[in-house]
């Protein structure tokens, strides 16, 4: 566990390779996802890549600016870029926002294109949790059981081993119901649904949980407004997926088909 | 899948089903509440963040001897290297700067050399020549070096008031404006 690449003055940790590796995979994935759900594939990759680019940006700036008197003085040290130099919600906000106008620039439709994205999403998340188990990141807590592991000077669960595990069904799910997805949005809002609620069970296993409130884990707070919104979403797309077939907005809420934005001819 | 779709489309059955499932994860939370102390927070001395810091005593290049535990209360950088590799020899000069700007705040800035892999005339001849005020201690057995599980070189551990890492930095070398920004907002924590 935790291994690093030495090469040369380069000191690459395995981990890192791992995620880059899964975000390839993942694209990949995507890729060859997307004609099945009528999204041009090029689309995919440039979708991805710019909310990737831009949210590392982003996220690079917003740890500028929070330190940036140290950093007025040595401007050149803004482009030292470190995995441990990153403001991450503003990496997020960033990513998000670079996706949702890119969507809008190439007139991609929103619902399907998230579908064509879901199961290389599924398959980050395997590769995610290989990379927890190079790092030792995302740890689990002490405990007396037959399958423990011996990490950071305590016998743990295997929380990364668990995360894989649950990471893998995930993928299997959702594999398995690409091509049955039945109405635009499924796929993205059934995985996003299964994700959270498999973080909301596994981060009762972790070492590492932020407590709020004296004793309630925040991760899993986080996972279960993911998991709800993603549950109202199905029945809502549903629903609005009948309103169209009878032509009309009737029976469905308003607006059911504002997520998708209209493609030229 | 048919049923299931009719089940989504169904409002009024839908919205129960997400009720319960929130009641389910709401309940699961309280199962699995604990208190703070039972994450990394109370956890035993290991490298990494959220733990305590891993204590050493390990003698300067001067002879005296240096004991983490005792900097209690100060803001530490624990800085692992060797004379014999390039990105810690870049960065040695951006964390004398740091040191010389904050050691009235209450900055402590530890050299550890691990001497066990490297050469200590050569590590002694490298701290004269960059005049590095800051104490240089020598890890001869490598036993600090081991505690840390050091893994890339240099490693660097910025360690808080109450003795818990809260970063670590591997590879370099960082610059002043990195090491900087690693370390105003522990120095800003009262003690």
């Amino acid at each position: 566990m935790f291994p690093v690449l030495e090469l040369g003055p380069l000191i690459i940790p395995v981990a890192g390779v791992l995620l880059l590796a899964g975000l390839w995979l993942g694209l990949e994935l995507a890729e060859r996802t997307a004609p099945h759900y009528g999204v041009p594939p090029a689309d995919v990759y440039g979708l991805s890549l710019t909310a990737l680019l831009i949210g590392v940006a982003v996220a690079r700036l917003g740890y500028v600016l929070q330190y940036l008197d140290g950093y007025l003085r040595d401007p050149r040290a803004i482009l030292a870029l470190n995995a441990n130099t990153l403001h991450n919600s503003a990496g997020v906000v960033g990513a998000v926002l670079a996706a949702l106008l890119y969507l809008h620039w190439r007139h991609l439709p929103l619902r399907r294109t998230l579908d064509s994205l879901a199961p290389g999403l599924a398959l980050f998340a395997v590769v995610l949790g290989l990379a927890h188990l190079a790092s030792g990141d995302a740890f689990g807590a002490a405990a007396d059981l037959p399958w423990v592991i011996e990490l950071w000077d305590a016998r743990r669960h295997p929380s990364q081993v668990y995360e894989i595990v649950a990471g893998l069904l995930i993928f299997l799910t959702i594999w398995g119901f690409r091509r049955s997805n039945p109405f635009p949005g499924f796929l993205f809002a059934f995985w996003l649904a299964l994700a959270a609620t498999g973080r909301l069970f596994l981060e009762a296993f972790r070492g590492d949980s932020i407590i709020v409130a004296g004793s309630i884990r925040q991760g899993q707070l986080a996972a279960l407004l993911v998991m709800l919104f993603s549950f109202w979403l199905l029945g809502y797309w549903a629903r609005s997926q009948v309103a169209e077939a009878m032509g009309g907005p009737t029976g469905a809420p308003a607006g059911a088909t504002a997520g998708d934005f209209p493609r030229p001819e | 899948m048919r049923d299931f779709l009719a089940l989504l489309q169904n409002a009024r059955r839908w919205n129960l089903v997400v009720g319960i499932v929130g009641l389910l994860g709401a309940f699961w939370i309280w199962q699995s509440a604990v208190p703070a102390t039972a994450t990394t927070g109370g956890l035993v001395p290991s490298p990494r963040e959220g733990f305590p810091a891993p204590d050493f005593s390990l003698p300067t290049l001067d002879g005296e001897e240096v004991t983490l535990s005792d900097l209690r209360g100060q803001v530490v950088v624990i800085n692992l290297w060797t004379s014999w590799c390039p990105p810690c020899r870049e960065e040695m000069p951006a964390l004398e700067v740091v040191y010389g700007q904050y050691r009235e705040e209450g900055l402590v800035v530890l050299g550890v050399n691990s001497t066990f892999q490297d050469n200590e005339e050569a590590a002694a001849s490298f701290v004269r020549e960059l005049g590095l005020t800051f104490p240089i201690l020598l890890d001869r057995s490598g036993a600090a070096s081991r505690r840390y599980q050091l893994q890339a070189l240099p490693t660097t551990y910025f360690v808080d008031r109450q003795g818990i890492i809260r970063s670590v930095v591997l590879g370099g070398p960082m610059s002043p404006a990195t090491i900087e920004s690693k370390i105003v907002d522990l120095l800003a924590e009262a003690s």
